[in-house]
């Protein structure tokens, strides 16, 4: 009872929680998407949520992103009710990034990143030195400064991505929500996409929720699974934890082989074939 | 263990960038040259012709009493004053609504604000007998506040509030229904058709200096919130997810955004009676030379919008002299064929 | 987003029944059956009230009766000379008003675009509006007008719509370029109808502006022949286009890929549009808002994704014959149909659209 027990640094007991839904309950009209789900984010994980398509990952990743308020439970953000957060104030923390968002015709890239700086500026501060830097360094970073004065619909798939994640670096959030960011991108510029955003992980110290679809990539670049199925949190953990055949069957109703991946040794699934 | 990355050197970068600043501070200088150009000509040019130096004196030397002179400061001045401040208001409206709405058709008087200065005005002559055009000011401006606000309280009333959509549905039918009303008075009252069948064309002619210092301050504050709505904009032009994920609040931007307009175009459709063609065109034309940042656009839209219609006040002077073509007239004739030619040149930019 | 069903049944495949005749099959949903057929009833209906109804009032079963030709004497004669003309010019110019906006907006794939926005019944309005003013009020003028004015709305009207297919068209028609275009015709007509309307004197101002309105007083069987001739040959290629629309909707390049020869189909779409247009515009006049209401009041009662044609022509078939019906009876005063068909049309809308429970963009 005397000997304090070590514990890890940055253990999951231990670490802040950032963002947590608290028993909330998501409608659109009179539709219940989502009820009673509880969900904790710490301090600099990375989380996929994953799940069949229609079982509520994106709903659930606006009500976190404050887009959809909760007809019961509540969202907090470091603490504090979300709902009752000044706007501005959750984007000087939380970034998000919805699915397919499309550029007006012609803005370009530079002005699209640009705007990302807009929870930093003012009626007095409109354009500072700091947030040209940001920028600058938000394109370098995602090797977007060749493409800067491309108009972002001149883009292809795989850049017009870069282009809004350049954006999303360049709000300065220290949480990122993204929607299926790989959505109509090839498998290389999937890579390309989700090295950029455990990069972001990494090196910037962001706290990432992702929802993916590919659960073989989301195991490999997230190092923890939220897995949904008819708005319910069915199950969470290291991926190893999540991604087991009985799961795969539950959720997926899929019948699977899961393998460590020869690569990076993150559990891989094998479908066999369609249960039902 | 971040990486660095490297950083290019502030001067360096982004060279493109600059030159397409440059050619946004040309753009917006060749309008203020148009405006200033425009201006002048309308003080000088009408059924009497009146060289710049007789106009330089009438305006330097407030004692001079020619016959020059007084026509300069009593009659051109005043018109020339209430043709910029129509045309900004017109055109910065025009951008707003487009951009608000994102609808090629939006102009403002969408929002209600024609149909209703129109039915405001009619009851000011079957009801009230007034015949002036400056009689009707209070009244069009009344009404174009109130059909707004009819638009915006029914707009936002159904599921899912405000949306652009709604908004320009209920605006659509509610100006159906306001005209409706219009042309119930008109078809059965020779007497008012008279009077209401000059003001509608929309006109500069027989507004004098009191019609400008009655809307201008309310051009002045639409022209603050207009400029002010110009960041949010651009960020609404993102979607409003992500508009909202970059701390925007919605609710805030269009509201700043549906009073600006109100007062803009209720403001210059009092004064001069509706002009469609300027905030419909204008934002137009502007988006391809400046490209869909707000910033530019609202203030060259205003510019443009200012030139063109005091140019065209000018040629309406000029061809049928010594009679008067309304501005209202010549804009649509002479703008509308440059404007479809710009549509058939280049693939106008969408919205 | 459609509501999906969470059970995993076996469901029908489309959202639908099939019917199935003989070697004819067909897919339908229950509202595209039941509106327009409810919305037909009520039109029936509502013109045998509209034939009785008059100075000298007649039941519909004797309405009827006439009809069929079983009517005697003054009957047959106030029914069938004077009375069914007119009905029949405001169900016909209905039919072309609602399916020729229902046409417009599913192109331009915006629900404001409608002939009255886009320029073609401002460019009619401009033809009736110089004839009606230009040979002034003398008495051989009027003769000489009254012939003249249908003829010269039609021309205006087909000007108008032929200018704006013209100038629309660059190896296809893009629906955002079509509107751009609309919206320079619809100025300059509106500016010619307001130059010619000052410069009138103002009795011809007046009787213009009664045109302008849209009017279906003293319509005799010479202005509902020609327009039901037109129709006859215009209303079923345009609901033949339906299936084609129903692809273009989703866009220029997936329409090609389903197989649509889309120059073709955009050609036939402007042009049956602008016919429907011409010919209804000069037998009424433009009467205000039915198109660029009508498809939104449809739209919203089927339910579906785009303003429907049929359900569209015959909710505007009914509206304008159900104004013209309030005008003669309810009000004090007769006014022209133009006013009553906004001033019932537009609320109605207003208060769908309050109610709203799935919009269309």
């Amino acid at each position: 009872m005397t000997t304090p027990i070590e514990l890890e640094p940055r253990s999951a007991a231990t670490a802040r929680v950032r963002l947590a839904a608290e028993g909330v309950r998501l409608a659109y009209d009179e539709r219940v998407v989502v009820d009673g789900l509880d969900l904790q984010l710490t301090e600099g994980s990375f989380t996929a949520i994953v799940g069949p398509n229609g079982c509520g990952k994106s709903t659930l990743l606006r009500a976190l992103g404050r887009l959809l308020r909760p007809t019961a439970g509540q969202v907090l953000l470091d603490g504090q009710a979300i709902a009752k957060t000044p706007t501005r104030e959750v984007a000087k923390v939380l970034g998000l990034l919805p699915q397919t968002p499309v550029a007006p015709e012609g803005l370009t890239v530079g002005d699209l990143v640009a705007r990302g700086r807009h929870p930093h500026q003012s009626w007095l501060r409109q354009w500072s030195r700091d947030d040209e830097a940001v920028v600058a360094e938000a394109l370098a970073w995602t090797d977007m400064t060749e493409l800067a004065d491309r108009p972002v619909d001149a883009l292809s798939g795989g850049q017009r991505q870069r282009a809004w994640i350049s954006m999303a670096l360049a709000q300065g959030t220290d949480l990122l929500l993204l929607d299926e960011p790989t959505t109509y991108l090839d498998l290389s510029h999937q890579i390309d996409v989700l090295e950029l955003v455990g990069r972001l992980h990494a090196e910037r110290g962001r706290t990432v929720v992702v929802v993916l679809h590919d659960l073989n990539l989301a195991a490999r670049y997230a190092h923890r699974l939220v897995a949904m199925k008819d708005g319910a949190l069915v199950a969470s953990g290291t991926p190893d934890e999540v991604l087991t055949e009985q799961l795969l069957a539950d959720v997926f109703d899929l019948e699977a082989r899961v393998i460590p991946d020869p690569v990076a040794g993150t559990p891989m699934v094998v479908p066999v074939r369609r249960l039902r | 263990m971040a990486t660095t990355v490297e950083v290019p050197a502030r001067d360096a970068v982004r060279p493109l960038a600059r030159s397409r600043r440059a050619r946004r501070l040309a753009t917006l200088l060749l309008l203020l040259g148009l405006v200033v150009a425009a201006s002048l000509a309308s003080i000088a040019v009408g059924t009497r012709s009146i060289g710049l130096g007789d106009v330089w004196r009438a305006l330097l030397d407030s004692d001079l009493s020619t016959e020059e002179a007084v026509i300069v400061r009593q009659l051109r001045v005043p018109r020339t004053v209430l043709g910029l401040l129509v045309g900004l208001a017109l055109g910065i409206a025009g951008a707003l609504m487009q951009g608000h709405t994102r609808n090629p058709l939006g102009d403002p008087g969408l929002l209600g604000v024609t149909a209703g200065a129109s039915l405001a005005v009619v009851l000011a002559i079957s009801v009230f007998g007034l015949t002036s055009p400056s009689g009707y000011v209070w009244f069009a401006f009344a009404g174009a506040l109130a059909g707004t606000v009819l638009v915006y309280a029914i707009g936002s009333a159904g599921r899912g509030g405000a949306t652009p959509l709604s908004l320009a549905l209920a605006g659509a039918a509610l100006s159906a229904l306001m005209y409706a009303l219009v042309r119930a008075v008109l078809v059965s009252d020779q007497q008012t058709l008279d009077s209401f069948r000059f003001w509608v064309v929309g006109s500069l002619a027989g507004r004098g200096a009191d019609v400008a210092w009655q809307v201008g301050p309310f051009i002045a504050i639409g022209l603050v919130l207009a400029l002010v709505n110009a960041p949010a904009l651009n960020l609404l032009g993102l979607g409003e997810d992500v508009a909202r994920g970059l701390g925007q609040r919605i609710w805030l931007a269009r509201a700043v955004g549906l009073a600006a307009i109100t007062l803009l175009c209720g403001a210059a459709t009092a004064a001069c009676g509706p002009i469609a063609f300027v905030g419909l065109v204008v934002p137009h034309m502007v988006r391809a030379l400046t490209g869909p940042d707000h910033r530019w656009l609202l203030p060259c839209s205003g510019l443009l919008g200012a030139a063109l219609l005091l140019g065209a006040d000018v040629i309406g002077r000029v061809v049928v002299r010594p009679g008067e073509l309304q501005v209202g007239i010549v804009l649509a004739l002479i703008g509308a064929p440059f404007f479809i030619a710009l549509v058939r040149r280049t693939r106008a930019a969408g919205l | 987003m459609s509501v999906q069903a969470p059970e995993r049944e076996v469901r029908p495949v489309r959202s639908g029944r099939t019917v199935r005749i003989g070697p004819v099959s067909a897919s339908l949903r229950w509202r595209d059956v039941v509106v327009p057929s409810v919305a037909f009833a009520a039109l029936a209906l509502v013109s045998a009230v509209s034939m009785g109804r008059g100075d000298f009032p007649i039941g519909v079963v004797d309405v009827l009766r006439t009809l069929v030709g079983l009517g005697e004497g003054p009957q047959e004669f106030i029914v069938l000379e004077l009375r069914a003309p007119r009905v029949i010019v405001g169900v016909l110019v209905g039919l072309a008003f609602g399916v020729a906006g229902a046409l417009f907006q599913t192109f331009a794939r915006n629900p404001l675009a409608s002939p009255d926005t886009l320029g073609i019944t401002a460019g009619a309005s401009a033809g009736a509006v110089a004839a009606i003013v230009l040979t002034g009020g003398t008495s051989t003028g009027a003769i000489l007008g009254g012939l003249g004015i249908p003829l010269a709305a039609l021309l205006g009207a087909l000007a108008a719509g032929l200018l704006l297919f013209l100038l629309a068209w660059r190896a296809g028609i893009d629906g955002y370029r079509l509107v751009l275009v609309g919206i320079a015709l619809w100025a300059v007509g509106n500016a010619l109808i307001d130059f010619l309307l000052t410069r009138a004197e103002i009795y011809d101002a007046s009787s213009a502006y009664v045109w302008i309105t849209g009017s279906l007083n003293s319509r005799t069987w010479d202005h509902a022949v020609p327009l039901a001739i037109a129709l006859a040959v215009l209303l079923p290629l345009s609901l033949a286009l339906n299936r084609v629309l129903a692809v273009m909707q989703f866009g220029d390049d997936t329409a090609r890929g389903l197989g649509v020869r889309l120059a073709g189909a955009q050609t036939a779409v402007v042009l049956l549009a602008v016919g429907l247009v011409a010919f209804a515009v000069s037998a009424a006049g433009p009467i205000a808002f039915v198109s660029l209401i009508v498809p939104q009041i449809a739209v919203r009662l089927t339910g579906g994704s785009r303003p429907p044609l049929l359900a569209s022509g015959l909710v505007g078939a009914l509206l304008v014959v159900g104004a013209d019906l309030v005008t003669r009876t309810v009000l004090p005063e007769a006014l022209p149909v133009g006013i009553l068909t906004a001033a019932i049309g537009a609320p109605y809308l207003l208060w769908l659209l309050v109610r709203g429970r799935r919009q269309f963009t």
